[in-house]
């Protein structure tokens, strides 16, 4: 170890690894806390689920007996709010993340935009909840509880999200590609739609479609523009009014039957999760996709 | 300081530089250029004329003037950070690109200051092709990366424009019939020579080179550097350079940079490397600057 005990020349001591070992046990338990948390919560709910989760629970809708009641309606309510959603928030979130990496320059301005699009993110959604009401339902009078409604408020909610997305990476894309273009003669936009953004569409997308996960998941805005707990038919229109899965396992959740409480609420919640993590899949298989091809 | 250094060449022949005889207003047309041996003459593509260029509060490069001449190597060399680099980037206005950059003095393109109000970067860009230190192809097919140049300058893009350009850059007989495989699947060198068809491809009037074979190995170093040579018959070339056995081996004429952004000498590459006027070039051309 130390200079002075050294005996021989071949001998170089040995150093502790107690503390090394120590701090690796630790680390590993901070790893596993939330993963064996998730797995419990997971075969919890699928055990209840057993049984209540069939064909019919997929495609009836609601129903005051505990056994025919369906979820399709807010199935289908949830898909078609979440595609409306990527329509919006899509262009907008690319369209905001090009002007902010691209053209912005770096000035007072820039950084405001930048501080309160971070600070947006961070904004609770029961407050985006409340902003739809006022302005779509209120001042727009899209009505209460439509589809347009709910995918308007729902995007303002993950908009902030999916910019950071697409600004990193944007940003991510390398210099020497846009010198390269520049250096060609091309304009900004002749770069932009040819070298930025074809390189950091992965990036985007997967960023969105994370985003589109949480937005999925969202109940207090849909509470909050009005959105019924139950309907029985799936949405006509961009005016009619529809249900999402969340709002319907909240319903089921306040039902004084226990058949609801933990039967029917865990194969909504089972559901919920499989579209889900089916989402989060998509968007992992997009980006493995574009890495290897791009290495 | 700085306006003896184009005048240093001590042959009285090269009597037409700009600082002993200015030609206000017939700046378009090319001046010929009486070189060493006092018998090819070319004209002049592109002239400096007290250029400087600050990053911020930083002088890059100090009041520059020289004169380039068509169809020659022209090497710029010296140590890191000696501002060579900047003054190829003038020349096609990639310092633009650089938020805190700020141009004096002139930057003269077939006589005509690309720094003026009415010069548009991206149309200038679009006749001088440039070629990066680093091997930037675009992860895209070789077929479009030879084909972004004509692509965005509107041209048509032909099977015909493609192979000439890759045959120019020596790359078409490696890549003939994989032309729909990714650029990024080539090898380091390959991918250079893809990005000097690239940039001649549209059949721009000037390529300027950024240390293009500093990130090769010696034999891709090599296959470039007798592209370069072959290259300027039709082309002026302008290499910015730290290998000094580069210069002495592909260029015709050069420039000598030294720390500060100070252009010291410029001149017929034989002379510069074996009778250099000032000391310093001389220090650094054998080494021993330090």
């Amino acid at each position: 170890m130390a200079a002075e005990t050294r005996t021989d020349e071949t001998d170089f001591g040995e150093v502790s690894r107690l503390k090394d070992r120590v701090f690796e046990s630790v680390t590993l338990a901070a790893a596993l806390f939330g993963i064996v948390t998730l797995a419990v919560l997971l075969v919890y709910v699928t055990v209840d689920a057993v049984g209540w989760l069939d064909w019919q629970f997929l495609t009836s809708p609601p129903h005051p007996l505990a056994e025919e009641a369906g979820i399709f309606p807010a199935l289908v309510g949830s898909i078609v709010l979440m595609v409306l959603i990527a329509l919006v928030t899509f262009p907008l979130g690319v369209g905001a993340a090009i002007y902010l990496e691209e053209y912005a320059s770096d000035g007072r301005l820039t950084r405001f935009i930048q501080l309160n699009i971070a600070n947006l993110a961070g904004v609770p959604s029961v407050v985006y909840g409340l902003l739809g009401l006022g302005l779509f339902v209120q001042l727009l009078s899209f009505g209460y509880g439509t589809l347009l409604v709910a995918a308007f408020t729902v995007s303002l909610l993950i908009l902030p999200i999916v910019i950071i997305a697409a600004q990193e990476a944007i940003r991510s894309v390398p210099d020497s590609l846009r010198q390269a273009s520049y250096g060609m003669g091309a304009t900004k936009r002749q770069t932009i739609r040819n070298v930025v953004l074809p390189r950091s569409l992965p990036g985007i997308m997967t960023g969105t479609i994370l985003a589109l996960g949480r937005a999925i998941g969202e109940t207090a805005p849909l509470i909050m523009i009005g959105v019924p707990t139950t309907v029985f038919g799936v949405p006509n229109g961009l005016f009619a009014k529809f249900s999402a899965m969340p709002m319907q396992i909240y319903t089921w959740s306040s039902y004084p039957d226990t058949a609801f409480q933990y039967g029917v609420v865990s194969a909504g919640v089972v559901t919920l999760l499989v579209v889900l993590l089916s989402i989060n899949s998509i968007a992992i298989l997009i980006r493995n996709k574009y890495q290897t091809e791009r290495s | 300081m700085t306006q003896d250094m184009t005048t240093s060449d001590p042959d009285e022949s090269d009597g037409t530089t700009a600082s002993t005889s200015p030609d206000p207003g017939g700046f378009s047309e090319a001046r010929t250029q009486t070189t060493q041996e006092g018998t090819s003459t070319a004209p002049t593509v592109v002239e400096s004329r007290d250029l400087a260029v600050y990053y911020g509060d930083e002088q890059a490069l100090q009041p520059t003037t020289m004169e380039i001449p068509e169809k020659q190597v022209t090497a710029i060399i010296g140590p890191s950070g000696c501002g060579k680099s900047t003054f190829l980037r003038s020349i096609n206005r990639m310092n633009d690109l650089i938020d805190v950059a700020r141009v004096e003095g002139e930057l003269r393109f077939r006589g005509k200051n690309v720094y003026d109000e009415d010069v548009d970067p991206v149309a200038l860009r679009r006749r001088i092709g440039m070629v990066f230190q680093k091997p930037n192809p675009f992860p895209k097919s070789i077929r479009e990366n030879v084909a972004y140049g004509l692509n965005v300058q509107g041209k048509e893009v032909t099977d015909e424009a493609v192979e000439t350009a890759l045959r120019r850059a020596a790359l078409w007989e490696e890549v003939e019939g994989k032309l729909d495989s990714s650029g990024l699947d080539l090898s380091g060198g390959q991918q250079q020579r893809l990005c000097i068809a690239r940039a001649i491809a549209p059949d721009p009037e000037v390529i300027l080179m950024d240390e293009p074979a500093s990130a090769l190995d010696p034999v891709a170093t090599s296959q470039i550097e007798d592209l370069i040579e072959e290259l300027a018959r039709d082309y002026t070339v302008v290499i910015v350079t730290h290998n000094m056995q580069q210069a002495a081996r592909i260029s015709d004429k050069t420039a000598v940079f030294l720390t500060g952004g100070e252009l010291v000498e410029f001149g017929e590459t034989n002379r510069i490397f074996e009778n250099p006027e000032h000391q310093r070039v001389e220090d650094y051309i054998t080494g021993k600057f330090g």
